[in-house]
């Protein structure tokens, strides 16, 4: 082993993808289709939410053009406004919430708790083809007009006063939250009850642990989104009044529900890459996570936590001062959790042996990126800053340090990370850490300016901007520019490597987990035999008797 | 294979229909209680200036309340069921309560006016 | 279940260790029993969740316009509302001897129960007719033709007006918020009924299941599974009966 990488490849000359693997064991599109195996369904997923996530950067290169210039030239307000609201649809509800559970975690957390499958397969089945519906939905909207109340459908706007296309998009979520809904029921049911002999809950990885707190609040916090878009719908066909106030009802009551999913929702989709995190940090530090407990239960927290403290989109909106400061206080406690995991992940790395691999790059741009986003989002949880900084561009470069700067980039180290265990093969790593060196770039050029414009008073979601603004947005889409190129990359090469990618062998990072103790691809039915768990997580000592065992017995 | 059922079957306690049988008769007292009980003005408390618990709607929950736990614990199995069964129960329930009672704070607060 | 479908359950039972019913991710039937039940909690839980939306804006428009719901629910027959609430509560009793039936592998009382719970659904659901369209009649339905007359008059509705001859006419303002009661009402006890009509639907496919003796080999989950989501639905009714229909009767 190099001191400049880990990777340990078998003897490319000789070494073959295993003929059975889940891959070839039927043939056919009926039997990819109709399949119960939750790598399949992972790797469906993992095409579609691909198309989708280039269809929303497409969405987002539109947007950056049009803010080129201050005025609203390239297209008119109307339709700026329908891009930027299918942006935020797209990349959030078909994008970042089934990102890493409904690929990395479908594909890996039967494999890391011992198990054959999913406890529900069927299930898992059938939340793909309802993500499916729900994304041909939103691309029937977009081609049928459009929506432009912004992806938050705030009222009485989205019911009373447009005439876009509301109710189709409302149904499209409707169906892709049941989608997420059924994946989290699914993963909270596996985790508790089909775990190996021997897989303890403090032995599960951490992967496994912020799934299952990521699930808790998919499964929790998803129905009240889906109630709050029914009544959006009522209100627009019959048009009662519960969100109009002119007829006796609060425009506040649909954030209120609105909000009680959505906040939850980004700690759906951050957990699921802070899980992948602590798997890389370990595995490219060659060091046990520090302080496991403590990463564990701070999923947990997150999920808890993350239910309390909704209303801190609101504080503008009419809320009452008291409801403010109670919320504001809580949104100071939820951040806690959060920085206990960087912290620990800081120690996992000190004094560790590190290597720069590109899942790496990826989890080092990660923390970096993810503690400033989760930073300037206790700043706004303030009630005092929240007031100047919200609905600016503050906010808007405040979630996307931590959307794409954070979970984007988890994202990206979990596929690098797996790609191997998941086609059998490497990707380039040079052109791969160019990369994330590119994406990270891109990324500070592009979001980073964003904050001074939201502290200098530019706000959201308008086309036209004052000309003062003018110059820290070009450097923006300057900015955007470089991070498309760094996305485009990564679906090249990874594709190019799924033919001529060196072979990657059993286990060609040295990783701890029950995952690489298996061949790439995997069985269909993951194990020959149920594994028994008899060491503790990401114990590197066992790992090393088992490979001094492998060649003692072959010598 | 038969060890394995006799494991699932002890581990399934089946209730008895006499306990069906009492539990219905409680839910169908229960309802009759909650409808007498609309007839009749139960009056209130005032605990403070502006905050008054009107007892009619307090024990028309009530009764709710126990008759849906009388559901939960009977019918529904969860006496007899694992504790994650019941821990599943419980937090369900929480995470209803934290809905309607964090969204009905800002309700209740705003008439209090701005500080 | 016909001859040769035992005969291939038999095979299969001996050529794995494990009963036919047993799927083969499952290591053993009580796993995959504990599974399957834990599923559907966390199923109801997810439907909690989505009528507390509902529970959450019924609370607050009633705290808002309290003497406009006390004077709508009037208009809603206490007769027909406890009955519903009885009708319920049996079905859930006969679905509860159900899944006893079941574990007890006796075939007939399981169908009879069965029976009983669908044909109590059914009368639970046509009440709501008789109810829902007693509103049609009045004008009481939201966003179609809605009237106040009732409020604004109440000397104008006889039936109503003798039974709670102390319902002042309500103010304009306060008036036209009854229509938000109704939305509410029917909302909510529309979302419930559509939930008791997929109940109803299930059942019928469960009771020729279990007619076909699927469900008396020990292999009962889908009957306790289902039995949980009826028992759910009816305590979504023990709650809209005292909210919708018991907000003040005196």
């Amino acid at each position: 082993m190099s001191a400049t990488t880990l990777v340990t490849l078998p003897d490319q000359a000789t070494a073959r993808i295993p003929k059975m693997n889940f891959i070839t064991k039927e043939n056919g599109l009926l039997s990819w289709l109709l399949t119960g195996d939750h790598k399949r369904i992972a790797t469906l997923y993992l095409i579609s939410i691909t198309f989708f996530f280039f269809i929303g950067g497409a969405l987002a290169g539109l947007i950056r053009l049009e803010l080129l210039t201050p005025q609203s030239d390239l297209m008119a307000s109307d339709t700026y406004n329908k891009v930027f609201t299918m942006h935020g649809i797209v990349m959030i509800f078909l994008f970042l919430v089934p990102s890493v559970p409904a690929t990395l975690g479908n594909f890996f957390i039967p494999m890391m708790i011992g198990a054959k499958d999913l406890a529900l397969p069927k299930i898992n089945l059938l939340s793909w083809y309802l993500y499916v519906v729900g994304g041909i939905l939103v691309l029937y909207t977009m081609i049928s007009g459009g929506v432009d109340t912004g992806w938050t459908f705030t009222t009485p706007l989205s019911t009373h006063y447009v005439n876009t296309n509301v109710m189709s998009t409302g149904l499209a979520i409707f169906i892709a939250g049941f989608s997420s809904i059924f994946t989290g029921l699914n993963f909270i049911v596996t985790i508790h009850k089909m775990r190996c002999p021997g897989m303890t809950w403090f032995r599960l990885p951490l992967f496994v642990w912020a799934n299952y707190a990521a699930s808790i609040l998919m499964v929790l916090g998803t129905p009240v989104l889906a109630i709050a878009i029914v009544l959006v719908a009522l209100e627009r066909t019959i048009g009662i009044g519960v969100f109009d106030p002119t007829r006796g009802g609060d425009p506040l009551l649909f954030q209120h529900l609105f909000w009680f999913y959505s906040h939850p929702a980004v700690y759906i989709m951050i957990l699921p890459g802070m899980g992948v995190i602590s798997e890389t940090i370990s595995t490219f530090s060659r060091k046990r996570v520090f302080g496991y407990t403590a990463v564990a239960f701070s999923s947990v927290a997150i999920a808890v936590f993350g239910f309390f403290v909704w209303a801190h989109h609101m504080f503008i909106m009419g809320i009452s001062n008291y409801s403010a400061l109670v919320f504001s206080l809580l949104t100071m406690l939820v951040a806690v959790p959060s920085a206990i995991k960087i912290f620990n992940w800081t120690f996992t790395l000190y004094k560790g042996s590190i290597t720069f691999e590109t899942p790496m790059l990826y989890s080092f741009g990660f923390m970096g990126l993810f503690t400033i986003g989760g930073l300037t989002g206790v700043f706004l949880g303030a009630s005092g800053t929240d007031i100047h900084l919200t609905e600016t561009y503050f906010i808007v470069a405040h979630f996307h340090f931590v959307m794409v700067g954070g979970m984007l980039m988890a994202f990206l180290a979990g596929v690098h990370f797996w790609w191997p265990k998941m086609t059998g093969r490497m990707y380039p790593e040079k052109i791969s850490q160019l990369a994330a060196l590119i994406t990270f770039i891109g990324f500070n050029f592009t979001f980073f300016p964003q904050f001074i414009l939201g502290t200098l008073g530019m706000p959201r979601r308008y086309a036209a901007y004052p000309p003062e603004f003018q110059i820290l947005n070009v450097f923006s889409t300057a900015g955007a520019t470089i991070l498309g190129v760094g996305y485009l990359l990564p679906v090249l090469y990874l594709v190019w490597s799924l033919k001529y990618g060196e072979i990657a062998g059993d286990n060609p990072w040295q990783a701890t987990g029950l995952e690489w103790q298996t061949q790439s691809p995997p069985l269909t039915e993951n194990f020959t035999t149920t594994p028994v768990m008899d060491h503790e997580a990401y114990d590197y000592e066992w790992l090393e008797s088992q490979q001094a065992k492998e060649v003692a017995s072959v010598g | 294979m038969s060890d394995q059922k006799e494991m699932y079957e002890m581990e399934h306690h089946t209730v008895s229909p006499m306990i069906y049988l009492a539990i219905l008769g409680a839910l169908l007292v229960g309802t009759a209680a909650t409808v007498w009980a609309s007839f009749i003005d139960l009056g209130e408390w005032h605990i403070a200036p502006g905050l008054t618990v009107f007892w009619n709607p307090v024990v028309a929950l009530a009764i709710a309340c126990s008759k849906a736990v009388l559901v939960v614990l009977f019918f529904m199995h969860v006496k007899y069921s694992t504790k994650l069964t019941k821990l599943t129960v419980i937090s369900g329930f929480f995470v209803f309560l934290a809905l309607i009672g964090m969204t009905l704070c800002d309700y209740f607060t705003r008439a209090w006016g701005r500080w | 279940m016909s001859d040769s479908r035992a005969v291939i359950d038999a095979v299969t039972a001996e050529a794995h260790e494990h009963p036919a019913y047993q799927r083969h991710h499952f290591e053993t039937i009580t796993q995959q029993f504990d599974a399957t039940n834990f599923a559907m909690w966390l199923f109801l839980l997810t439907e909690v969740m989505f009528f507390g939306g509902l529970f959450t804006a019924y609370l607050i428009m009633r705290n808002w316009y309290y003497p406009a719901f006390v004077e709508a629910s009037h208009q809603l027959n206490i007769g027909w509302g406890t009955a519903n609430t009885g009708i319920l509560i049996l079905s859930s009793f006969t679905m509860a001897m159900g899944v006893w039936n079941a574990q007890k592998q006796r075939k007939r009382g399981l169908v009879g129960c069965l029976i009983l719970t669908f044909i109590l659904g059914l009368a639970f659901l046509g009440v709501k007719t008789i109810e829902y369209s007693e509103k049609y009649e009045k004008h009481h339905i939201p966003g179609f033709h809605y009237s106040m007359s009732s409020f604004l008059d109440p000397a104008s509705d006889p039936d109503v007006h003798s039974s709670y001859p102390e319902d002042k006419p309500l103010a304009l303002d306060m008036a036209r918020h009854t229509e938000l009661y109704f939305f509410l009402y029917f909302a909510m006890t529309g979302m419930h009924a559509l939930h008791m009509i997929i109940g109803i639907a299930i059942l019928g496919y469960l009771i020729v299941r279990a007619q076909a003796g699927d469900f008396t080999t020990g292999h009962f989950t889908y009957i306790e599974n289902f039995g949980l989501y009826w028992h759910f639905v009816d305590i979504i009714w023990i709650f809209l009966f005292p909210l919708l229909y018991l907000i003040s009767r005196h």
